[in-house]
């Protein structure tokens, strides 16, 4: 099997606005049907669309992001079909003159070494969502139209992505960025992010490449989905390809629907007529112009996006890849917070421990966020100061911890109340580390017999002084006098 | 009383001679009584006592009634009033009551006006007889043998008539002019962009706009400010101030520099017609103004652009007809005719319910757009159209950089027979020839009674001026009004 | 140019409105003569012209983002040639 798989991807984006694209109901996932509408996203007669500058402005952000091009001018157009969840039957669409061009796709690397290239787009536009049908109601479907109307982005990328994962991953990546950026939310299962994917094959034989005709896939509901639908047909196609030997040049592009539960991709009935969409200027709407200064606001208006990020928290914290990305992906809110505690305790790793051992898995058991986390980044860094100064033991620090989240009261309080300052008074130690050797006469043969590896032995030892301090002791303490006293019992 | 103008109405009311309930029961049995009219198609009397009576109980107690208080105005039945019947004439919109009112309906009834009932016109606003209505034609009140024009024609027949003193049309080519010229009433087309569009239901977007029937200029300048300005819900409407056209109407423009546009009076022209802008010409040499003539080199192919763009625009505008959320849909929908077992069965509902819904004209329109539109021939037609129709606005630009105000005929002739043109589009569509260019170009225009035929048949005399210079407009075209009597004349009617 | 029974057929089909072969005919017709008499346009040398798709020109006109009342789904709804007690229904639609 010589082949790659080329994919380009058309992604729809709900933009996080109040109201809708052009006109003032709102724009609410999973309110009972028909009860978001007005009289324009109705499609009523005599009723006149007008632009959400918020809209405008969202799209403008994700494509000054992306690294597009923006356009001094650019105007809508009407998109003309018919079909029931478009209740005007024509789409107010951009067409030969988007509000941007061009830009790129981050797609980050993995850790199977693949990734960590680009993607290029080919423009973003901005358009009305339609609103939505459910089947079944004996022979009839239902029109919902909460749905229409809502502000949404299209964003085309070029066909050059060569993997499953890579595709994947650009779309993670842009749902990461989009979020940060504070546009869309893009929840997948809400369909405020949804992905179609053009694929085919380019098949090596004898020298030639030959390509296969190219398919739409539909129904990508997760990430999960675009992965498995693009290995699936990608298969698919070879096969096909083996047997008929169709190409690119033989059949013209069809559509196929991804179904989740079979893990397979099925044909999807073809319209009766060929697409015409008779696109024109939308006369009930006006161009726009957009000059240097909002172009100037809106950059200013766009904070570190996830792939700096991630470079500077590697550059500048010394972090991993591995955990940079951790933190990157997490959030604006979580990068913020490990930004804060980072800077303010100057332990870069070990804030990342922290945060990622303790602070993220409270937040995940909770299923809440950073913004609602009791403890704010002056407490973490404050209880990691101590452990670091060898107040407390990283035990103690955990525990401490969790009586924060639990009271939201600041560590040096529940320190004083409950009696967790460390002991580290060093006759008490050495009398633990004394009785400690006392109780287990074993350990010490252990180890001059060479029965044992004297770190295991220690390791042992010190767990046994801890014990009996009831986990006070300064850990560091312990091992130095523990250290000194097998010394001279083990020459 | 019923042929008073709306300013005489007002003076009565306030002088405590009569209320606005005996001004509206007096209209409402005269429209009962010229019923074979056929001007309105939808008009409820409890409705319209109602409205009289709340501005008469305002009045009475001192309360500000607002500049139309107690006024009864004809609302073409395209413009959407909240909870009433709206159906552009259409057998598509029966029973259709939109949950809201145009903007225009609300400035109305802050003005204090009555709204007085919803009259016919030409099937969503196509046409230029009133002849393409569901409801049947109107007939015109100065022969009712005779087409009363179109789109507008109701509302241009309801102030001929004397049923209402003000109404409301629209136009897209000429819709309320050409009907305004043949009933021998005022009719204005405002700049496009001074009245909002939201709640007009639309024919071609680009070219439709909102305005005033009237007896006269002073009742015309008060209906015009009333309805114009900025409305947040149209995003073509133009952020201008609204002059107080009334106050000004009386003051001769300092400059009167007329222009003859030499296009509109070629072949076509009924020669009665043309006599009677003669004279209109001559007065107003007398009255000072410079006479100039000027050409508008593509004014000729006015019709032709138009008959692409408002299609193309009609074939979307349209398209939401489909028998889903609202309009009509078809009982039976099963394949009738070869192919059309093939076509699923939400295309057929879609395809019969139209089919069934829309007249002919509509149907031809649609079609004409559709084709004007389609792949591989949007250039040719759709494209090409936009470009020639920017040549005809360099045509009035060049034109009112030399003179203030055109003038010509409204019309080519005076109302034609029913029937007469029914059979043959393109004679139709030739009725506009001379309002046409300026939907395309987006300029106000209007059309003022100035004289009969031999056969009593009123004769229009249209004026143009530059982008919102309606003002100018108004106050040019009370220069002649004032110098005539036939905004005076009505019908007689039975 | 002159266009075809089928021309129109397609045209008819596009626009979602069914004809019968009668009407077919006379719509051929007419359609002909129309587009034959809008053929004179490209007498016009509009080399160079930019299209006009308005008559006025405005720019930028932006509304804000505020949301309000939305209609009541008895109102939405009220209008609806078919509907259940939540939606609009058509005929189903098969993908």
């Amino acid at each position: 099997m010589d082949y790659e798989i080329v994919i380009g991807l058309e992604i729809h984006v709900q933009l996080q606005t109040e109201s809708k694209m052009f006109s003032w109901s709102g724009t609410e996932f999973g309110l009972p049907p028909n009860t978001q509408t007005d009289p324009v996203s109705l499609g009523l007669p005599g009723t006149l669309p007008t632009m959400n500058r918020k809209a405008f402005e969202l799209a403008l952000k994700t494509a000054v992001a992306l690294g597009a091009e923006i356009a001094p001018f650019t105007k809508w157009d009407r998109k003309n079909y018919y079909y029931p969840d478009l209740p005007k039957n024509y789409q107010i669409s951009q067409y030969d003159l988007p509000f941007s061009k061009g830009g790129h796709l981050e797609i980050p690397p993995r850790k199977d070494g693949g990734g960590g290239t680009q993607c290029r787009l080919t423009r973003i536009h901005l358009e009305e969502d339609t609103g939505k049908l459910t089947h079944g109601y004996g022979g009839l479907s239902e029109v919902d139209l909460n749905r229409a109307g809502i502000p949404l982005l299209e964003i085309v990328s070029e066909p050059e992505i060569r993997s499953a994962a890579d595709a994947r991953g650009c779309l993670e990546e842009l749902r990461l960025t989009l979020r940060y950026l504070e546009v869309s939310d893009c929840e997948m299962q809400e369909g405020s992010l949804r992905c179609d994917a053009n694929v085919n094959l380019h098949i090596h034989k004898d020298g030639q490449t030959i390509a296969t005709p190219i398919v739409e896939i539909k129904n990508l509901n997760s990430f999960r989905s675009v992965e498995k639908a693009l290995l699936y047909e990608a298969d698919r196609q070879y096969k096909e390809w083996q047997k008929n030997g169709k190409t690119i040049k033989d059949a013209p592009k069809t559509t196929r629907g991804w179904d989740d539960d079979l893990e397979e991709t099925k044909p999807q009935r073809e319209k009766e007529t060929a697409a015409d969409y008779r696109y024109f200027p939308e006369p009930d709407l006006v161009p726009v112009v957009v000059d240097a200064a909002w172009l100037d606001r809106v950059r200013q208006s766009i904070g570190e996006l996830p792939f700096a990020r991630r470079k500077r928290f590697e550059a500048e914290y010394g972090l991993s890849p591995y955990d940079a990305n951790v933190l990157v992906e997490q959030g604006q809110d979580v990068a913020d917070y490990y930004d804060a505690v980072a800077k303010a305790t100057g332990e870069f790793k070990l804030a990342s421990n922290w945060i990622q051992q303790d602070v993220l898995r409270t937040i995940k058991e909770n299923k809440s966020t950073v913004a609602e986390f009791p403890v704010k980044p002056e407490g973490l860094a404050d209880l990691i100061h101590r452990v670091k100064r060898g107040e407390l033991n990283t035990n103690q620090g955990r525990e401490i911890l969790g009586r924060m989240i639990e009271t939201g009261e600041p560590a040096e309080t529940i320190i004083e109340k409950g009696g967790y300052k460390m002991v580290s008074d060093r006759e008490a130690i050495a009398a633990a580390v004394e009785a400690a050797i006392a109780a287990n006469p074993q350990a010490l043969e252990d180890i001059k017999k060479g029965k044992k590896k004297p770190e295991a032995v220690k390791g042992f030892l010190r767990g046994q002084v801890m014990k009996q301090t009831g986990g006070k002791a300064n850990p560091a303490m312990v091992g130095e006098l523990l250290e000194a006293r097998l010394a001279e019992l083990v020459p | 009383m019923s042929q008073d103008t709306a300013v005489a109405m007002l003076a009565r009311m306030e002088s405590g001679e009569v209320t606005s309930e005996e001004i509206v029961r007096s209209l409402l049995d005269r429209a009962d009584h010229e019923r074979r009219l056929n001007v309105f198609v939808h008009l409820d009397a409890d409705h319209v006592l109602d409205q009289a009576r709340a501005v008469d109980r305002r009045r009475k107690a001192g309360e500000p009634v607002g500049r139309l208080g107690g006024v009864p105005v004809a609302i073409k039945d395209l413009l959407c009033v909240r909870g009433e019947p709206t159906t552009c004439s259409s057998r598509m919109l029966k029973g259709f009551r939109p949950p809201y009112d145009a903007t225009v309906i609300d400035r109305l009834r802050n003005a204090g006006a009555i709204l007085f009932g919803k009259t016919n016109m030409d099937e969503f606003a196509m046409g230029s007889s009133t002849e393409n209505s569901a409801y049947g034609p109107t007939l015109n009140p100065w022969d009712e043998t005779r087409v009363p024009g179109g789109s507008s024609g109701g509302s241009a027949a309801a102030v001929a008539a004397g049923l209402a003193p003000l109404s409301l049309g629209s136009d897209t080519g000429g819709s309320i002019r050409q009907p305004a010229a043949v009933c021998g009433v005022v009719g204005l087309k405002p700049t496009y962009g001074r009245v909002s569009r939201y709640g007009l239901i639309a024919f071609a977007s680009s070219l439709d706009q909102i305005g005033p029937f009237a007896h006269d200029l002073t009742d015309t300048a008060l209906l015009l400010k009333v309805i114009s300005g900025r409305d947040p819900r149209d995003a073509t409407s133009v952020d201008l101030p609204v002059p107080d056209y009334s106050a000004t109407l009386d003051t001769p423009p300092e400059k009167l520099r007329i222009g003859i546009v030499r296009e509109f009076f070629g072949e076509g022209l009924d020669p009665e017609v043309a006599s009677a802008i003669q004279e209109a010409v001559k007065l107003y040499e007398k009255a000072g103004a410079t006479i100039k003539e000027v050409s508008l080199p593509h004014s000729k192919y006015g019709v032709p652009a138009y008959y692409i763009v408002a299609p193309a625009e009609c074939s979307s505008n349209l398209a939401r007809y489909d028998g889903t959320t609202y309009g009509h849909r078809a009982e039976d929908y099963s394949p009738k005719y070869p192919g059309e077992e093939n076509i699923a069965e939400l295309v057929r509902m879609m395809m019969v319910s139209r089919a069934e819904g829309f007249g002919p004209e509509v149907k031809r329109r649609i079609m004409l757009g559709t084709f004007a539109l389609s792949a591989g021939y949007a250039d040719q037609y759709y494209n090409k159209a936009l470009q020639v129709r920017r040549k005809i606005r360099g045509d009035f630009d060049a034109a009112f950089r030399e003179v203030d105000v055109l003038l010509g005929p409204t019309s080519p002739t005076p109302a034609f027979k029913l029937g007469e043109r029914t059979a043959d589009p393109l004679s139709m569509y030739l009725s506009d020839i001379y309002t046409i260019t300026a939907n395309l170009a987006g300029i106000p225009g209007l059309s003022l009674p100035c004289g009969f035929t031999s056969q009593k048949l009123p004769i229009g005399l249209q004026l143009l001026a530059a982008p919102f210079a309606e003002e100018t407009l108004l106050r040019t075209a009370r220069v002649f009004e004032r110098a005539t009597d036939w905004h005076t004349r009505r019908p007689k009617t039975a | 140019m002159s266009l075809s029974n089928d021309d129109v057929a397609k045209v008819a089909l596009l626009a979602r409105l069914r004809v019968s072969p009668e009407e077919l005919s006379t719509f051929t017709g007419q359609l002909n003569s129309i587009v034959d008499y809008v053929a004179h346009l490209q007498e016009v040398d509009t080399e160079g012209v930019e299209p006009l798709a308005h008559g006025v020109e405005v720019r930028n006109v932006f509304r804000d983002d505020a949301r309000g009342e939305p209609l009541s789904r008895e109102d939405a709804l009220a209008n609806a040639p078919k509907r259940n007690a939540t939606g609009f229904l058509v005929p189903a639609v098969l993908d």
